[in-house]
């Protein structure tokens, strides 16, 4: 094996590196915003809420029914087939945070339905409303619960982030394809690519368990 | 006051609340008893709008019970709740459970609302448990932090669902003791129990109900000792043979009076 050549590429590696950073930082913030948005509508009851849970649920279901590469080639290749022109970072964004959304929407919800209806009872008991129950007693909770499970899901969808270089958005994996097209080496140079992604996964992962820690801390008697 | 007039109550097909009349006057402690599914909890949960009525009406202080989210926002300002699952809220610290509602609704300054926090955790006897978390609590420790939450507030009612009834049979007598003391201090009370005893102590009223209405009501002396109803016998002497075999030993349920 032989990495003499990275040095003259670390530049290059650098700007890759960002460039999946920002992906990925979009999908989970933009993702996690609009999850939490989608999520919480999902788990209304009013009557007039009812259309638009109906368009959250078709929404939810259809992006996490489908492949995410899927959806790239469809956005990428269905657009300019509609006479829309895109470009690609920001179809990019667009993708990744409908479908981050999608899943933590899902999580969301379905957290916010395990918290037992008793919460409801108290918060409305001492008088407060839907919004301050929500929010602070509720939400808080369901964060709580979920918080391991959303970790996860952003790890998954840093790693994803490679997807997009089959649509030419230029990240890690697209910049490893022509760092290896000039070297002609291209074990290492994945090898390279890998260890980009452990860097930001791994700290990643390793937050679960402390995360889970702190969560159980006050549970015990 | 409280008062339930013609009170009807259906979830789907199934008539919980067929005509409950019912009037709650300052000062007073009414017991309600009656056997599982006759629709105590219903009828508790209906005067502070937990559940909403399908008939009659509810009035709490001559104000309808209902209307628009304000309107049932304001009598409930006037209504404190005790559930049988306590219902303390996990993540917050006993100080904040008992805080939250009174800062989000602008009850108090904030140094009154200290002072309150102490006065009621005092009066409940935890103190000291100021800063753990519920989970860290016995069952009748978060009872008594559930009641002083409510009491923070500052209702002028107190409704109770069997507050015992989840609590281990030698955690009881805590929980019953602070709520005899808030009837020594004149506080008006609905109570949903299935303590006898503790009933026939505290309450100026029973209510027993059966099936959805009120089959028997009067005080205590004259509902525990010479009850004129058929099913109020029969639901009496269920309960003391439950008694009686817990003394025996035969089952560790609660029921049984641990008061001396
Ligand atoms: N949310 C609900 N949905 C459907 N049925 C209910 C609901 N709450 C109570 N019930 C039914 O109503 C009846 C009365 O319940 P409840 O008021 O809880 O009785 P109690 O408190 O006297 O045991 C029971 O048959 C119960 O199963
Ligand atoms: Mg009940």
């Amino acid at each position: 094996m032989d990495f003499s050549w990275v040095p003259a590429y670390t530049g290059l590696f650098l700007k890759a590196f960002g460039m999946t950073l920002r992906l990925g930082a979009i999908a989970v913030f933009f993702g996690t915003v609009l999850g939490l948005v989608v999520g919480i509508l999902s788990t209304t009851k009013n009557r007039i809420l009812k259309p638009i849970r109906v368009i959250l649920k078709v929404y939810v279901e259809l992006l996490r029914g489908c492949p995410l590469l899927i959806q790239l080639f469809m956005v990428y290749f269905g657009f300019p087939y509609m006479g829309i022109n895109i470009d690609i970072s920001l179809t990019t964004f667009l993708v990744f945070t409908l479908y981050s959304g999608a899943y933590i929407a899902e999580i969301v919800r379905s957290g916010i339905e395990s918290i037992s209806v008793g919460q409801w009872e108290a918060g409305y008991s001492l008088d407060l409303n839907y919004m301050q129950i929500m929010f602070r007693i509720i939400l808080p909770q369901t964060i709580k619960l979920a918080l391991s499970s959303l970790v996860g899901f952003y790890i998954g969808m840093i790693k994803d982030t490679s997807l997009a270089s089959i649509i030419g958005y230029s990240e890690l994996v697209r910049n490893g394809q022509s760092i290896m097209n000039q070297t002609g080496r291209p074990f290492e140079t994945y090898i390279m690519v890998g260890v980009c992604y452990f860097i930001i996964c791994y700290p990643l992962s390793k937050l679960v368990p402390v995360i889970e820690r702190k969560a159980a801390r006050y549970d015990r008697a | 006051m409280i008062e339930l007039k013609n009170v009807h109550k259906n979830f789907g097909k199934l008539e919980v609340l067929k005509g409950v009349d019912l009037t709650v006057k300052e000062g007073e402690v009414v017991a309600i008893i009656g056997p599982s599914g006759s629709g105590k909890s219903t009828m508790l949960r209906s005067i502070n709008h937990l559940e909403t009525i399908d008939g009659g009406e509810i009035l709490i202080d001559g104000k309808v019970m209902g209307g628009s989210a304000k309107q049932i926002k304001e009598a409930r300002l006037n209504l404190g709740m005790v559930f049988q699952q306590f219902n303390l809220f996990p993540h917050l610290t006993v100080h904040d459970n008992i805080a939250l509602a009174p800062k989000l609704n602008h009850r108090f300054e904030k140094e009154e609302l200290e002072k309150t926090i102490d006065e009621l955790l005092t009066k409940v006897g935890l103190l000291d448990k100021k800063n753990n978390y519920p989970p860290q609590l016995s069952g009748g420790q978060q009872q008594r932090i559930a009641i002083a939450r409510a009491l923070a507030m500052k209702p002028k009612y107190m409704l109770f669902d069997e507050p015992t009834s989840a609590l281990d049979p030698e955690l009881i007598g805590e929980v019953l003791r602070v709520i005899r003391q808030l009837a020594d201090d004149g506080m008006t009370m609905v109570i949903v129990t299935h303590e006898m005893s503790f009933a026939r102590d505290i309450a100026d009223r029973v209510i027993m109900i059966d099936g959805g209405v009120i089959i028997e009501e009067g005080p205590p002396r004259q509902i525990f000792s010479s009850p004129k109803n058929e099913r109020t016998k029969t639901f009496l002497k269920s309960i003391l043979e439950r008694e009686e075999s817990v003394k025996e030993g035969l089952f560790t349920t609660a029921g049984i009076e641990i008061e001396e």
